[in-house]
């Protein structure tokens, strides 16, 4: 089995109390004296830990609901066989038709302009950013995505970062198409990759490695050049460092909210009607992906821009970015859970035990001390 | 209804009932397949140790490790009969026995000193040392009328823990 390694640079000292979300039933009464009894009732850690075998709110955010089926009947049945015809047979062919169509435009146009125009750094700029945003609407149009854009539109502005919930990478292809974004993403493999190093190079990506301890500080360092710089392009940021269900948000990192900048929240929730959206990277590929998309009927979302915040004076990174998570939750109704979304790929640090236990000792030796 | 459960036929339902003695109603029953099969991810019939580990809320428990060597390696039927001390339909006498198989690690019935020892050093970890320990459950032990070398048998357990309120219930989510 693979050896899964403990995040302890992820989990700072200083985060959000963890005690507060998860049952307490392990806190001792506080002033009894300690019997034999005590000692050996060890029914609270047991229920806590059977609670957590039964049911637990961090596989919660990553399960993929199945819709209901609705053709289990006579004449639903043929109706759905019906669906299954025309998405299968007639909107799938023509969707890619038009994907294919927008990539001869896109790259067509893109690569005279990326190889001719070097000189002319800010025309080429712009140009790039405009191919980008149109090929990032065929991509939309390819899915029928049916995408309502709430609040005012981002600006390029230095010292600004925009923070997004994340459901699927096609979050990043929804926003790109009204604002080219520079984004910081997980470099992938396959075409996703090719397409990352090329195209979305010239947007101005930044590309980090989950299982590189070290990747943090390099990382760090760029988004803070990026966002310094004047004419970058408005930098996207997916602090969840997962893709979530779409029900609920996990932790954001707090890289995002120690740069100094006004940090701009988008909220995005995604209709079930027609499709799920939410990738289950440990179920399917990509490419997957998108193809259950291509053959269903829309992708309804909802994108909120909501307002600029800035980091309160006295509050730290995390309690800025829990804040800040707490207006993406309510804006899009998700509930909120205090896990580290990278509990996907790693073991939980021993300090959440550490302290559990430091809480028991404490007790029983203050007990002791009662006569 | 849920997809899964099409993969549990009515026999399979009454057969888990009757091993784990009705604590479960079949509902239940039907809900932890369902969640048998979400953490089996690789579909091998019963859970290893890294799915259960997965479950952060389990791995950061300091009676994981226990309770894991309780659990490792069984079939969908023994967890939730495992799992039917944590029902409210349990007997206190279930619960109480549940604590003791937890402390009786090598299963040989009885409970030493150095049972209990072990468990409180989960519980407690680097915050006490390992003499404090010793004093302490020393002096509850001889307070309760038990010397060091005692070993304790399941009715020692429900003597001592059976007139408490033990709450040690878990509610399964049927959707």
């Amino acid at each position: 089995m693979s050896k899964l390694t403990s995040s302890s640079s992820e989990l700072d000292l200083d985060r959000p109390n963890i005690e507060d979300y998860l049952p307490t039933d392990s806190i001792q009464e506080p002033h009894a004296k300690l019997r034999l009894r005590d000692l050996l009732d060890i029914s609270p850690t047991l229920t806590e830990a059977a609670g957590a075998i039964v049911d637990d709110s961090f596989t919660r955010c990553f399960k993929s609901n199945p819709p209901e089926p609705w053709n289990w009947n006579v004449y639903l049945f043929p109706l759905w066989c019906l669906g299954v015809v025309v998405r299968y047979g007639i909107l799938f062919p023509g969707r890619v038709l038009i994907l294919t169509f927008g990539w001869i435009i896109f790259l067509s146009c893109y690569i005279p302009v990326h190889l001719l125009l070097k000189g002319h750094d800010k025309l080429r700029k712009r140009l790039e950013r405009a191919l980008v945003e149109l090929i990032c609407s065929f991509f939309v149009a390819s899915w029928t995505g049916v995408v309502k854009y709430h609040g005012p539109r981002p600006c390029a502005r230095p010292k600004q970062v925009f923070v997004a919930n994340h459901t699927s990478m096609i979050d990043f292809i929804v926003l790109e198409q009204m604002t080219a974004f520079a984004v910081i993403m997980q470099k992938h493999p396959g075409w996703v990759g090719l397409l990352q190093s090329t195209i979305l190079e010239s947007v101005g990506c930044i590309w980090f490695n989950r299982s590189e301890a070290k990747d943090r500080e390099i990382v760090a360092r760029k988004l803070r050049e990026h966002v310094e710089g004047a004419d970058n392009n408005p930098l996207l940021i997916f602090p969840e460092g997962t893709c979530v269900n779409n029900h609920y948000t996990v932790m954001f990192k707090k890289g995002a909210f120690e740069l100094g900048s006004t940090v701009c929240p988008i909220a995005i929730k995604y209709n079930k009607i027609f499709v799920d959206a939410f990738w289950n990277s440990r179920k399917q590929s990509f490419t997957t992906h998108l193809l259950q998309l291509m053959t269903s009927w829309a992708v309804v979302c909802d994108v909120w821009y909501l307002e600029p915040q800035n980091m309160k004076p006295g509050e730290t990174p995390i309690e800025f970015a829990e804040r800040v998570r707490g207006i993406i939750s309510v804006r899009a109704g998700l509930k909120m859970v205090p896990w580290d979304g990278y509990l996907k790929y790693s073991r939980p640090s021993p300090k959440h035990r550490e302290s559990k236990q430091q809480c028991f000792a404490e007790s029983v030796l203050r007990r002791l001390e009662e006569k | 209804m849920g997809n899964t459960s099409s993969m549990l036929t009515q026999y399979d339902i009454e057969e888990v009932q009757e091993h784990c003695n009705n604590t479960f109603s079949q509902q239940e029953i039907v809900s932890l397949y369902q969640r048998f099969c979400q953490l089996d991810r690789n579909s091998g019939g019963f859970i290893s140790a890294d799915e259960f580990l997965s479950v952060p809320e389990f791995a950061v428990n300091p009676l994981s490790q226990r309770l894991f060597r309780m659990v490792d390696g069984l079939n969908f039927k023994e967890f939730v009969a495992f799992l039917s001390a944590f029902s409210s339909r349990a007997t206190l006498q279930h619960k109480v026995e549940f604590i003791f198989k937890v402390y009786d690690s090598d299963g040989n019935g009885k409970v030493a000193f150095s049972d209990l020892l072990d468990v409180l050093r989960d519980l407690t970890g680097q915050f006490i040392s390992e003499q404090q320990r010793e004093l302490v459950l020393t002096h509850v032990l001889e307070e309760a009328g038990y010397k060091k070398d005692s070993l304790l048998v399941p009715s020692d357990f429900m003597k001592i823990l059976g007139n408490t309120e033990l709450k040690m219930e878990v509610e399964v989510p049927v959707d």
